[in-house]
Parts: C-alpha cells; sequence; structure tokens
C-alpha cells in the first residue's frame, strides 16, 4: 500500500470516528439533562404536588393550581388551533393545486412554524391584552393556539399528500362530491397522521413559557376565571427557579421533571401512532 | 335508470363551493396572523420608532430612568450567542447526519435519529434551568479557568476568553443554545442527505472512494443548498430561544469584548424587562426590539425555506 492509500484510508478513519463522536456527543447531553432532572425532581413529585396550591415562600406545597391553569389553557388552545390547522392545511393539500394562495400560506406557515414564540406573545399582547388592559387565562390560550395551529397545518398537508389520488378518483368516481371525498375519504385515510401532529402539538405547547409571559402570566392561587391571570407549570418554574428559596427551587424541579415527562410521552405517543399507522398501510 | 334529482345535483354543489370556501377562508387567516403580527408589533412600538428613529439600532444605551433607549446590546448578544451556538452545532449535526446516513446499522438509526429529535422535544425552560443549575457551575469550575489560561493568551482571540469565570455568560447561553439547535439542523441534514441518488453514491464507491470522500465530495456536493436551508432554519430557531438564554445569559445590559461577561439578547430582555416595563416609550421600545427579532428570523427563515425548496424542486428534474 502506498503513502497516498494510507493517507486517505487514515483521514477516512479518523473523520468517520469523529462523526460517531457528535453523536456521542448529542446522546451525552440528553442523557444528563434526563439524568439531572430525576436526581433533582423525583423527590418533589408526590400526591400533595397534585392536591395543593403553589406556596408562599418558606412553607409546604403544591403544584395544583399550575398543573390545572396548564391544562385548561392547552386544551383551549388546542380546541382553538386544531380545527382552524386542519381546514387550512385541507386547502392547501386539496384544493390548492392551483393559484397562490397554497404556496402562499404554505410559505408563511413554515415561518410561523419556527417563528419565536415570544413575539407570539407580543403580538396577543399588543392586540389583547392591551386593549383589555389586564393579563388572562384567555389571552394565554390564544397565545398557545398559534402555536398549534401552523403545526396542525403543516401535518395535516403532508399526511393528505400522502394519500393516493386513486382514492380521490376512486370516490368521484361512485358520484362523491368533492366535499364528501375530502372529509369522508382522503381525511379519514389521514387520520392516524393528523392525530401525530395533533399531539406534537400538545407537546410543544406545554413547555412553552416565552408565549404566557405577557399573557396569562401567573397566579399564586387556584382560579378557573379564564379572564384573570392564570398559573402554568412553565411560569411557575420560571419564576420559582430563579427564586432564593430551596423549598421553590425543589418544586420548580419537580415541575420541570412533570413537564419534561410529558412532553416527550407525547412524542413518543405520536411516534408510536404514526407508525402503526404507516405499518398498516 | 334512476336519475339524481336536480336539486340534489345543485346542492351537493352548494355544499362543495362552501366547504371550498370555508377552507379557503381559514388558509386566507394564517396569511394574516403574519401581516397582523408585523402590523400590531409596528403600531405597539411606533411611539419608540418616532422617538429613536434609526439610531436605535446603532444606540447601547439602554436606561428606563432617562427614557433613553437603543437596540444595540441586545442585537450583539443575540448574533453573538446564535454564531457560538452555530459554531458548535453545524459539525455535530453534520456528524450526526453522516453518522444516521451512512455509518449506522439500520436497526440503530431509528432509536438514534428518535434520541437526538427528542433533545429538540425538551422544552426550552428545562435546558435554562439545567443550564443555570448543572452547567454554570461545571463550566465555571473547570472549563473556564481552563479557557482563561489556555486561550487567553492567545493573539487576536484572547480578549475573547478573558475575565472572571462566572459561568453565566455569552458563551454559556452560546453553547446551550447549541445543543438546542443541534436536532433541527441533524434531522434536516440527514433529510437531505437521504435524497441522493443511491448511483451515485455507488458510482463514488465503485471507483475507490472512501465512505468520507464519498459523503464530503459526492454527498455534499449534491446536497448543500439543503444544508445551507438547515443551517438557517437552525439558526432562525436560535435568534428567537428565549428562555433557555434568559437563564444563563446573564441579563446585563453592557457590551463586553469578553465572552465570558454577561449580556443580553433581544428575546432575554424582552421576557425579564416587559412585564416590569412602565411608560410607554419603556414599553414600546421593548415591542420594537421584537418587531427587529421577527423581521431578522423572518429573513433568515424566509432565506432556508426558499432553498430547501429549491432542493425539492430539483429533485423531481434531476434524475
Amino acid at each position: 500500500m502506498n503513502a497516498l492509500y494510507r493517507r486517505r484510508r487514515v483521514i477516512n478513519f479518523i473523520n468517520l470516528g469523529i462523526s460517531m463522536l457528535t453523536v456521542l456527543f448529542g446522546l451525552f447531553w440528553l442523557s444528563w439533562i434526563l439524568w439531572t432532572l430525576f436526581a433533582q425532581g423525583f423527590n418533589s413529585i408526590d400526591l400533595t404536588m397534585f392536591t395543593q396550591s403553589t406556596p408562599p415562600p418558606g412553607s409546604k406545597g403544591g403544584l395544583a393550581n399550575a398543573i390545572f391553569g396548564s391544562l385548561l389553557m392547552s386544551l383551549l388552545a388546542t380546541l382553538i388551533g386544531t380545527p382552524i390547522g386542519i381546514l387550512a392545511g385541507t386547502y392547501v393539500a386539496e384544493y390548492g393545486r392551483r393559484g397562490w394562495l397554497a404556496p402562499a400560506t404554505r410559505f408563511i406557515n413554515d415561518i410561523l412554524l419556527s417563528a419565536p414564540s415570544i413575539v407570539i406573545g407580543l403580538f396577543v399582547y399588543t392586540v389583547y391584552v392591551a386593549n383589555v388592559r389586564h393579563f388572562s387565562g384567555w389571552a394565554g390560550a390564544f397565545a398557545l393556539a398559534l402555536i398549534v395551529i401552523p403545526v396542525v397545518l403543516k401535518t395535516t398537508e403532508n399526511m393528505l399528500r400522502l394519500v393516493p389520488d386513486s382514492m380521490r378518483e376512486a370516490a368521484a368516481a361512485l358520484g362523491a362530491p368533492q366535499w364528501i371525498v375530502v372529509s369522508f375519504v382522503t381525511l379519514r385515510a389521514a387520520r392516524a397522521g393528523i392525530i401525530t401532529g395533533i399531539l406534537l402539538a400538545v407537546a410543544r405547547i406545554s413547555g412553552e413559557t416565552a408565549p404566557l409571559l405577557f399573557t396569562a402570566l401567573n397566579n399564586q392561587f387556584w382560579s378557573s376565571d379564564m379572564d384573570a391571570p392564570m398559573a402554568n407549570l412553565p411560569m411557575v418554574i420560571f419564576q420559582f427557579a430563579m427564586s432564593p428559596y430551596r423549598d421553590w427551587e425543589a418544586l420548580a424541579w419537580g415541575g420541570a421533571l412533570l413537564i419534561t415527562l410529558s412532553v416527550l410521552g407525547l412524542n413518543i405517543l405520536a411516534r408510536i401512532i404514526f407508525r402503526q399507522k404507516s405499518t398498516l398501510a | 335508470m334512476h336519475t339524481i334529482p336536480e336539486g340534489q345535483l345543485k346542492r351537493q354543489h352548494l355544499y362543495d363551493l362552501a366547504f371550498r370556501g370555508v377552507t379557503r377562508i381559514f388558509a386566507f387567516l394564517v396569511l394574516t396572523i403574519l401581516i397582523g403580527i408585523l402590523i400590531s408589533l409596528l403600531i405597539g412600538s411606533w411611539p419608540a420608532i418616532k422617538a429613536f428613529g434609526p439610531g436605535f439600532l446603532t444606540s447601547h444605551e439602554w436606561n428606563p430612568v432617562t427614557k433613553q433607549f437603543g437596540a444595540l446590546v441586545p442585537i450583539f448578544g443575540t448574533l453573538v450567542t446564535s454564531f457560538i451556538a452555530l459554531l458548535i452545532g453545524i459539525p455535530v449535526s453534520f456528524g450526526i447526519a453522516v453518522f444516521l446516513t451512512e455509518l449506522s446499522p439500520l436497526w440503530l438509526r431509528r432509536p438514534i435519529g428518535t434520541a437526538i429529535e427528542l433533545l429538540a422535544a425538551i422544552p426550552s425552560i428545562i435546558y435554562g434551568m439545567w443550564g443555570l443549575f448543572v452547567f454554570a457551575p461545571i463550566f465555571a469550575e473547570y472549563i473556564q479557568p481552563w479557557m482563561i489560561e489556555h486561550l487567553g493568551p492567545i493573539w487576536i482571540i484572547g480578549p475573547l476568553f478573558r475575565g472572571a469565570p462566572q459561568g453565566i455568560g455569552m458563551l454559556s447561553a452560546g453553547i446551550i443554545l447549541a445543543i438546542m439547535v443541534i436536532p433541527f439542523i441533524a434531522s434536516v441534514m440527514r433529510d437531505v442527505f437521504e435524497v441522493v441518488p443511491a448511483m451515485l453514491k455507488e458510482s463514488a464507491y465503485a471507483v475507490g472512494a472512501t465512505t468520507w470522500e464519498v459523503v464530503w465530495n459526492v454527498v455534499l456536493p449534491y446536497t448543500r443548498i439543503g444544508v445551507v436551508g438547515g443551517i438557517l432554519l437552525g439558526l432562525g430557531r436560535a435568534l428567537g430561544e428565549t428562555m433557555a438564554v434568559t437563564f444563563v445569559i446573564g441579563n446585563a445590559h453592557r457590551l463586553g469584548t469578553s465572552l465570558f461577561s454577561p449580556g443580553n439578547s433581544i428575546a432575554s430582555a424582552l421576557a425579564n424587562e416587559f412585564t416590569e416595563a412602565d411608560g410607554v416609550l419603556y414599553t414600546s421600545a421593548l415591542i420594537e426590539l421584537g418587531l427587529i427579532l421577527f423581521l431578522i428570523t423572518f429573513i433568515v427563515l424566509a432565506l432556508s425555506k426558499v432553498l430547501l425548496y429549491q432542493l425539492a424542486k430539483g429533485e423531481g428534474t434531476r434524475t
């Protein structure tokens, strides 16, 4: 073997070795973060966390009001955002083969998908909070809904595109009008994929903090009034983690573990649903 | 022969139009959201735009007491931390994508790919907390002293690594941003690497190229546009990231030459100051910061999408 061959082999060996190291590098952070969360947060997760509200500094308490607020706002945001996303996605995929609106919507949606979430919060603040002059659960739900829409739109569009045209044509050949073809054939065929998208959207918003900063704010107490500031997990974690009180910090770690587990759980669930569907098809 | 009554046909036609119309309205709604964001931020920041003009972009003053505001420090912090993130994130993402497309045995691809993608699913506030409580102390204790000793004296780049090892600061924020953008860049790179026709790669292998030579001389040139698109997508994410940065950047409103010094990014300034801002001018200066952030990320993301669409379009025409 001459020197050139050896040199090429050595370069190949070194670079591929580095490539493997980068994978370890990525996995290293993931496992470190997860390990930290379990080590710090596991002890804080107990029954009182789910039954008591956030305590004043120095006393015991839980996160019940924050968990409730997060669930309520996420639910409402999903209820608002999902239909909009599905309908807009349906237009882009089913009716958008001609004209300017569909490509434009797809392009703008891709940008909204990655747009800074704090700007979404700022937007809801300027158009809603500033006008009603108080922070509220509704404002938080609206901000989160604006994050749901692009995620659902994108997956709906992608999933509808996977439905073969022969299915549309078969339904049309039987005399079904287009609205029936779309709503009872193609949307139904893409159902699993769309559910995946919704789950991913829920996962995304349940950890979002930035859009809630200027909208839902936070609330020390149990409140189910959507027209008042509302407690939510991310904001409580933010406030408690930045505080000098040990009890608060421990609760923040508990909340952090709770959020991460639910977000990762939703992500994995979404993958399983989608994979089952794709192996069946 | 049975015929469908005229009335029913008409009714179905009407339903068709209505269904199409409704979906069209919602598609249109998505467009108006973007325009709405732009207009509302523009209106909200109007007092600041009127008061400071274009000088807002170049002034480093940020004084709520004297009501003098300038965006230079947060813009600087945003750009520096994102630049650090890309500096670390691009090579690592490239390595991961190469591993996932060329090296990994088939059975390992899905678990590792999923694990890397889960890194993207972890909420940013978790990164922030972990960065502040776990990463920063270790960074200050072991890594920063080493950097001060070994990188500090080096010509030109030396000043970047001087100052007190506090753990938090621009460099820590950049490193944590890097971890956060890796999954985004890596998954785009993996996706575009997968569109390279097998025939091209096999031809290169057939003439004796090593795996690395195939990646570097065949795969990368072929997917160049998509790779840049993926990098820009990661950049778009890094620029607007809020919570992770807010925890670790140190939130000091000053320009420092050292990467160890605490700074501020647009997003972290907003997160910290917005709800406490009193007075129209202060609030609108912060909204103007948000507008600047939105415009920067819009341009970056639009560019990214244009590049990625181009690659997708080229896929059909090239054989």
